[in-house]
């Protein structure tokens, strides 16, 4: 073993440690927003098995994806709404609640772990890919191009929706019932007009 | 002769073409002369792997210094003030007293807040900065690393920052910092967005990530060939949004103090502090650094050296313009940064803070869709102009 194999292993025990200890503390930890920080580990050191495994640029992308998208996302969602309040303990005397959720998940590892044993990999043992952003465009524009334009559909999709969900003056206003009710329970906010830009600009 | 702006990089002929060979090869010298002394091999390599990770270290840390006192210097002359003058000749000690005053001061620690967080926040901000140094290349060798995916390892690091940011706005128990903290990941991930399609478009026109084929595919006729003729859209993109990134003062809402206080970084003092300040400024000359290798021709001169070389009759491969050679290149790559900075602070005191509506339509509405335009325009430069686009 020379040095080069043995920095690769070193590296890679302290890979998978850390993934495994972030992934755990995610789950186990009670502070949801400790358990976000720890999401973020956990897409960093699965980036770091990728330069292992010489996929730099998908490294690289799941760095810039999961950690710099994502989760940032996830962060800002629960700083916007946490209150830093302790939530009270589930009835942890059910044993049955816990003997559910340890059946489903030794089922799901159990599966997976199947799945990886059985399934024939390809490897390719044969080196390094010289350009691997070369190899993995052209396999995008060829024999992957079903999959690669659906993603991108689904993404599209998905924008839209976020758009309309964020612009909610396209939602049709309701009926003028709704206005009789008592406004408690509204949200402390201005109130919408219907916006478009040609008449706001008329109005001013 | 027109060869070297039009070839596509050819990388494993990296040593053979004529023109690659103008750096000195550091690693090389070393690992022989290691050799040459009785050690194998592994042990040589293995003391060379630090070397110019320490080196790259005490550059940024310096830079630091350096960029400290110009801002302090520059922004005095734009106010009509001195600046500082008794901390050595000129004040050039100033920052280094800074520094200091920094690392002795009381590390605070606000009540109720989280120390954990608290102490990571500033770590997680200040490494990708200086990670990201790995791909700065100042001569064809004088590189860290010469990384397939380049320019794309920056982006992809400097997307960790907001996090902690985020982090420590969060654990400072204060709604001040929360807010600026938020903010500041606000304003990262929207102009994270126009600074990549701004980099895309030189990395079309280069055809590659590496930051030294995107030099060497802008050089051989010195300023002319600089991407900045081709991108005049897509440099005045990505300054502003590296200013966006940078927080420097037209986009500095996070640690705006008429709003904020101080922002993210209000409960901060004592050397958790100086990380924050440290990395803001490490931030800003990596952004120049990385603006002169992308359009400004990185290490070329205006004038190419090899030009001049050819015309004294000077072989291309002489030691002495080798050593000469490397140094003006990397003379030029700081010269370049450190104008860029100059605007920079310029621009400090030149232009108003903008509202956070204005700063997020100005990324989202504008930007984002003139970047997309310019990248458009850009494949298509691309395909009717393969001799001056990259083809």
């Amino acid at each position: 073993m020379n040095l080069a194999q043995g920095v690769q292993l070193v590296s890679f025990a302290i890979l998978a440690l850390m993934t495994l200890g972030a992934a755990l503390g995610v789950v186990l930890l009670s502070n949801i927003v400790y358990s976000a920080f720890l999401l973020g580990g956990v897409f960093i050191s699965i980036s770091g098995i990728y330069i292992l495994l010489n996929a730099d640029f998908v490294a690289a992308a799941q760095i810039l994806i999961y950690v710099g998208a994502v989760n940032v996302l996830i962060l800002f969602a629960i700083m916007l709404v946490n209150k830093r309040e302790d939530f009270p303990a589930v009835n942890s005397g059910s044993w049955s609640r816990k003997g559910a959720t340890a059946l489903v998940c030794f089922g799901l590892f159990a599966l997976l772990g199947t799945m990886v044993l059985v399934t024939p990999w390809s490897l390719d043992l044969s080196g390094a890919i010289a350009n691997t952003v070369l190899t993995i465009g052209q396999h995008f524009f060829s024999d992957f191009l079903l999959p690669f334009e659906l993603a991108s559909i689904l993404l599209l999709i998905a924008m839209v929706g976020a758009i309309i969900l964020a612009r909610r003056d396209f939602i049709p206003e309701k009926s003028s019932k709704a206005e009789t009710e008592t406004p408690v329970l509204t949200l402390p906010e201005r109130p919408r007009t219907l916006a478009s830009v040609g008449s706001s600009n008329k109005e001013d | 002769m027109v060869r070297a702006i039009l070839a596509p990089s050819k990388r494993p002929n990296k040593h053979l073409a004529w023109q690659m060979n103008t750096g000195i090869d550091l690693q090389g010298n070393f690992l022989q002369t290691l050799k040459d002394i009785g050690l194998p091999a592994g042990v040589a390599k293995a003391l060379w792997i630090p070397l110019p990770l320490f080196l790259m270290l005490v550059t940024a840390t310096v830079g630091v210094l350096v960029v400290v006192w110009l801002e302090r210097k520059i922004s005095a002359a734009a106010q009509q003030r001195i600046g500082p003058e008794y901390a050595g000749p000129l004040g050039v000690l100033q920052p280094v007293a800074d520094g200091v005053k920094l690392v002795f001061k009381e590390d605070t620690l606000s009540s109720k807040s989280d120390r954990w967080l608290f102490t990571l926040g500033p770590v997680v901000v200040v490494i990708p900065v200086f990670l990201s140094y790995l791909i700065v290349p100042f001569g064809q060798n004088l590189v860290i690393t010469d990384l397939n995916v380049g320019i794309f390892l920056w982006i992809a690091l400097s997307s960790i920052t907001p996090i902690g940011l985020l982090m420590s706005g969060y654990a400072s128990n204060n709604k001040y910092s929360l807010l600026g903290g938020l903010r500041a990941a606000a304003q990262s991930i929207s102009y994270e967005i126009p600074l990549a399609f701004a980099v895309l478009a030189i990395v079309m026109m280069s055809n590659s990530l590496s930051t030294i084929d995107i030099v060497q595919q802008q050089s051989g006729y010195g300023v002319l060939g600089w991407n900045i003729w081709r991108q005049p859209v897509g440099f005045i993109i990505f300054w502003i949004a590296a200013l966006a990134e940078c927080e420097r003062l037209p986009f500095d809402l996070p640690e705006a103090e008429e709003e904020l206080v101080a922002g993210y970084q209000t409960e901060y003092s004592g050397m958790k502090f100086a990380l924050f300040y440290l990395g803001s400024y490490v931030n800003l000359v990596l952004s120049a650094l990385i603006f002169a290798i992308l359009y400004l021709g990185g290490w070329e001169s205006p004038i190419p050296i090899e030009k001049l070389a050819g015309l004294l009759g000077v072989g291309e491969t002489t030691p002495w313009l080798q050593a000469i050679a490397a140094a003006i290149g990397i003379t030029m790559t700081v010269l370049k940064a450190y104008l860029l900075v100059f605007l920079a602070i310029l621009m400090r005191w030149t232009v108003p803070r903008v509202r956070i509506d204005q700063l997020l339509n100005l990324g989202w509405k504008f930007l984002l869709p003139v970047s997309l335009v310019n990248l458009l325009l850009t494949a298509a430069l691309k395909l009717t102009f393969p001799f001056a686009f990259g083809g």
